[in-house]
């Protein structure tokens, strides 16, 4: 049988708001000890979309956002995707570095910067997945892009289009002051690895 | 002057005046077929190559070989005539890099080849590509003229 993300069920579904919540948290007191400042978190949102749907979360197919990709290796193999918009990049930069800088260009150490939390945030999903799961998983190095949200999210999209014909994915946002954060994570195992995944966490 | 949006695995098909659109294209590939002598202009916006590579195949406007099928019909349904018909293709990009070997990223690649491949089997004309690269873009087609307008972000706007 074809495994579609349509026919998710409510379980699994609150298994990965479960894990987003415990990687989000993660990823916020990363971020908090970083900077040592506190840093709030929303309760994070599971969303599945139609492919066409995906670029609108963003603001639309044109709207330049920051893409942070990984790839995921181990027991199950796939990719993670870290997708915010330009905005959400700057005021993280802002955070990180305590300064206000208005300008929406990335220089190379907004880059860096960004590629590093990307980094704790994917490595913060893996551990809550690996310590759930029971599967042990690795991720390679960041590699960031920045575009159009609809040619940037297309890469996960396609991924999905191996297996679904929707998108399945997890909203965090944090907040600093009055700095405020969303990201939104796409976790991709390719096809046989979703099954396994399901079934390692009890749900399949 | 109209101008209908195409999105993601989908396609239309429009007869002048007007002009079709699909924004933000990444490792997917935007195929465009026009009549030049009914001014009827079609674009599709494909994600994969083959649709005979997985089983969850029933979106036909997802898949280069079934979608430039369907798009074609479809033109040939409101009047265009298949001898005349030409194509431009844009797209295909891989938006990440990595070291290693992974197929997956190079999936832009793969559409533009799959693409190319379905066009020649139906013997219709390649006249212009904007493919490849590392960035994304918008195009939109004039089924006036059948002038595409490509749109990037820091690489220029060209028309093809």
């Amino acid at each position: 049988m074809a495994f579609d993300v349509d026919d998710i069920n409510d379980i699994t579904i609150d298994v990965l708001k479960e894990l987003g919540n415990i990687g989000s948290g993660n990823a916020a007191t990363a971020l908090a000890t970083m900077i040592s400042k506190k840093v709030d978190m929303d309760v994070p949102q599971v969303k599945i979309l139609d492919f066409k749907d995906v670029p609108k979360i963003l603001g639309g197919e044109e709207v330049p956002v920051i893409g942070i990709y990984f790839e995921m290796s181990g027991e199950i193999i796939g990719n993670i995707m870290f997708v915010l918009s330009l905005e959400s990049g700057k005021n993280l930069t802002n955070i990180l570095f305590n300064k206000e800088n208005n300008s929406m260009e990335l220089d190379e150490m907004d880059i860096s910067a960004l590629s590093e939390i990307g980094n704790i945030l994917a490595s913060s999903y893996i551990n809550s997945l690996s310590a759930l799961s029971g599967l042990k998983l690795t991720i390679s190095v960041p590699s960031l892009a920045t575009d159009m949200a609809g040619a940037i999210l297309s890469v996960p999209a396609i991924q999905y289009g191996y297996i679904a014909d929707h998108v399945l994915f997890i909203e965090t946002q944090f907040q600093e002051g009055d700095k405020k954060v969303t990201g939104n994570l796409f976790m991709i195992p390719e096809i046989g690895s979703f099954k396994k995944l399901l079934k390692s966490l009890g749900v399949c | 002057m109209e101008v209908v949006k195409v999105g993601m695995a989908d396609l239309k098909v429009i007869k002048a005046p007007g002009a079709l659109t699909t924004l933000g294209l990444g490792s997917c590939v935007g195929i465009i077929l026009y009549d030049k002598r009914t001014k009827i202009a079609g674009l599709a916006h494909i994600m994969l190559p083959s649709s005979k590579e997985i089983k969850n195949n029933s979106n036909k406007a997802k898949f280069a070989d079934t979608g430039i099928e369907l798009l074609l019909e479809k033109m040939i349904s409101i009047g265009a005539d298949r001898v005349f018909l030409v194509s431009k293709i844009a797209g295909g990009s891989q938006m990440f890099s990595f070291n290693s070997k992974s197929n997956i990223l190079k999936i832009g690649e793969r559409n533009i080849i799959a693409t190319k491949e379905k066009l020649k089997e139906l013997k219709i004309p390649i006249v212009s590509e904007d493919t490849g690269g590392n960035y994304g873009r918008t195009i939109e087609l004039n089924a006036e003229d059948g002038s595409l307008l490509v749109k990037t972000i820091g690489h220029g706007i060209k028309n093809i």
